[in-house]
């Protein structure tokens, strides 16, 4: 009984969904592939920064609403020194740095005294954001600010059936991919990688067994703030960066996150490719009402999986 | 102790009668005037303008208007309407001033115009604003507008549009009130003169990736219709350039503002041409416009580098009330009976044109259609190539013809 209320649920998503895909399929299909490829690639952005997010919050279980405060202040340093260099790449690489650092002082100021407190961490964290977004709209302005990226990967690249497509997109969904790939393969296949899972789900044991437990969050988190600072360079590319961005980027992550399930690599990949298909396809068939279905989405997994797509049970 | 307590007693009421009589003193020789704008929220920048804008407006009137010193107390909104209401509402209940000039942007013109017919002792003189409704809907009989707004703004361009060739277009705006009055505004005059907006795509405000709008742009069009705000109108350019967009394009009167014209993508050279329409423009070759601008220079040294439209805005609001405070010598008795006719009857010629409003105390002005230029040093501008007077809030047409047609909206006009 319960299978057939679960394949009757299915099947009221899935079949306007099909139908949806087959009349525009049949009506317009080049708007409907173009749109399909900014959703994928949309979503290589979200991924990019959500995995850091998932990293520090579903992993760690460190509520850090700062996090897409590091995002912008991984783009706007990233774009300073990218003025000074003329370089694309030093750019993104300082973007990375940067909010690699500023993550590591969070973790190993602040963090470290309130493990598992969350409503601590919440305060906190947001207080950081407010005082950032102000420090930055004070040094940076209101302007909006746009990178340069190196010819090659600027204009755009033929395809079949579209003509052709942005290649920085498409650079930009083989980086997600990339970073999707060495992420799990260090999670799941390195010693460093099993002492973090280790670490998450019995710390005093793994600190009891010889291990620094502290120098392995450090690290963790680190990494989880340099990829919203790698995502803010390689995002102010292909879009811009201004004030507010932090705000967007931290409510994309959480819901990427909560819609994927906390903690997992692969999890946020599937969320970030449902919110960003989602958001793309309001955009070009229903712009108006473009904003609403990212949260029917995450009100409809969060009503059927309240624990994400691939999340354990809590 | 009974001597102490009378001296006490003798002291307040000697402080009290000393402090009425200041006061009286005081209502005699200064007018109080309220100015709102929005100086915090998205156009916090645009905000510290128009307020550069009302002082310089004083200024040059020595801070006298009809022979009594005139005192500004300003207020600051968010730019949504709730806010701008409350900050209205404390200059008027609290500081009790008799002439409030505000707000800067659409819906808190309507909100607050609204509000002005609860205070009819007091008069209200709209800053910035530009809904057309605020003063075509239930007009409030103590609320004027001396300048024109958003529909009245593109009145032209339409015809402009057509003279280049640009018989199919199609449409890309902001979600909202302005937009829906620029597009009116621009399609009245070009659908009756039978061009056709094929398409229309209303984007939410503030959206960041445009892709799949661009995907949706038809082929066989002539040039793109462009409503959007200065950091929405660079992503757009910028993401149709990617996508390898190579159509010309016609802007709003916000679109193509110095933001866009500086910003550092290579479509640039491409904006060379893109015609424009709005109240005002950079350049101007009046003795009025210049006197304004170097008077803008030489008093904010922290200013843009040419007053902003806001700036414009808010300066022929509050000029428009001083010179309604000279003609009846700053007489504000009797309800304001004789200073609301003065404001009726008021004329004057504007840094970018005469000011005058209609019955329904709505501006009549003034529109300049612009089109982008190159400058020798590389750098762009844009450059008046035709004026057009007395620009009417229905948009030159009969008043029965415009309520046909109705106020703009998403889906009004059309003409695909």
């Amino acid at each position: 009984m319960t299978r057939l209320w679960r394949w009757l649920g299915i099947a009221v998503i899935a079949v306007p969904v099909a139908f949806f895909i087959i009349w525009a399929l049949w009506d317009n299909h080049p708007l409907f592939l173009r749109t399909l490829l900014n959703g994928v690639t949309l979503a290589a952005l979200y991924f990019v920064v959500a995995s850091g997010f998932t990293l520090v919050f579903g992993l760690m279980r460190n509520v850090n609403l700062a996090h897409g405060s590091l995002y912008l202040l991984g783009a706007y340093l990233g774009w300073v020194v990218g003025q000074i260099t003329g370089s694309w790449l030093l750019a993104v690489a300082a973007g990375f740095v940067v909010a690699a650092l500023v993550g590591l002082v969070l973790q190993v100021g602040v963090f470290r005294f309130m493990p598992g407190q969350d409503l601590r961490q919440t305060m906190f964290t947001i207080g950081l954001s407010i005082v950032l977004a102000d420090i930055m709209l004070w040094i940076w302005g209101g302007e909006i600010y746009q990178f340069d990226p190196p010819a090659l990967i600027f204009g755009k690249t033929p395809m079949p059936l579209i003509k052709s497509y942005p290649t920085y997109r498409l650079v930009l969904l083989a980086t997600a991919i990339v970073i999707g790939f060495v992420l799990w393969w260090f999670l799941n296949r390195t010693r460093v990688g099993m002492m973090i899972r280790a670490g998450v789900d019995d710390r005093a044991m793994l600190a009891a067994s010889g291990t620094n437990v502290q120098m392995v969050f450090a690290i963790t988190f680190a990494i989880g703030a340099g990829l919203a600072g790698f995502g803010g360079v390689v995002g102010g590319t292909a879009l811009s960066i201004s004030p507010g961005e932090d705000v967007r980027y931290l409510l994309a992550s959480l819901v990427v996150v909560i819609v994927g399930g906390m903690g997992s690599i692969i999890g946020a990949a599937f969320g970030s490719l449902l919110v960003g298909i989602t958001e793309q396809f309001g955009l070009a068939y229903a712009p108006t009402y473009g904003v609403v279905f990212t949260f029917v989405v995450m009100t409809l997994v969060l009503a059927f999986r309240p624990q994400g797509i691939l999340g354990r049970k809590a | 102790m009974d001597e102490k307590r009378r001296l006490l007693g003798r002291s307040v009421i000697g402080a009290a009668v000393a402090i009425a009589l200041c006061g009286a003193v005081h209502a005699q020789d200064t007018i109080k005037i309220g100015v709102v704008a929005a100086l915090e929220g998205p156009f916090a920048a645009g905000g510290q303008d128009c307020i550069r804008g009302a002082e310089l407006a004083l200024k040059e009137m020595n801070g006298m208007a009809g022979g009594k010193k005139i005192e500004f107390i300003k207020g600051s909104s968010d730019a949504t309407p709730d806010k701008a209401v409350n900050a209205t509402r404390k200059l008027v209940e609290q500081d009790k001033v008799q002439i409030m000039i505000g707000p800067l942007s659409g819906d808190e013109g309507i909100a607050v115009k609204n509000y002005s017919k609860t205070q009819p002792g007091v008069t209200f003189i709209n800053g910035s604003s530009g809904a057309q409704a605020t003063t075509l809907v239930d007009p409030s009989p103590n609320f004027y507008r001396f300048h024109t707004e958003g529909a009245q703004w593109m009145v032209g361009l339409g015809e402009h549009a057509l003279s280049k060739g640009y018989k199919k277009m199609y449409l890309i705006a902001e979600d909202y009130g302005f937009p829906y009055s620029q597009v009116q505004g621009f399609m009245a005059s070009y659908c009756a003169k039978g061009g056709h907006i094929v398409g229309k795509s209303w984007v939410p405000l503030g959206t960041k990736d445009y892709s799949s709008v661009v995907a949706k742009i038809p082929n066989d069009i002539d040039a793109l219709l462009v409503v959007l705000g200065g950091s929405d109108a660079v992503n757009f350019l910028t993401q149709y350039e990617q996508a390898g967009g190579d159509k010309p394009m016609v802007g709003g009167t916000i679109t193509v503002d110095q933001t866009v014209l500086n910003f550092k993508g290579k479509r640039r050279e491409s904006l060379v041409g893109t015609p424009s329409a709005g109240p005002m423009a950079d350049v101007l070759d009046t003795p009025e416009w210049k006197k304004f601008v170097a008077g803008y220079k030489a008093n904010f040294k922290d200013g843009f580098p040419s007053p902003s439209l806001f700036a414009y805005l808010y300066y022929v609001s509050t000029r428009s009330a001083l010179e309604g405070l000279n003609a009846v010598k700053g007489d504000l008795s009797d309800g304001q009976k004789k200073y609301r006719a003065a404001l009726q009857k008021l004329e004057w010629n504007g840094p970018a044109g005469p000011v005058k409003i209609d019955e329904n105390r709505n501006g009549i002005g003034t529109t300049y259609i612009t089109e982008v230029v190159k400058n020798a040093d590389g750098s762009l501008a844009s450059k008046v190539i035709k004026t057009i007077p007395n620009v009417t809030q229905t948009l030159g047409l009969s008043k029965a013809e415009f309520q046909k047609m109705g106020l703009g909206s998403r889906d009004v006009p059309s003409c695909p």
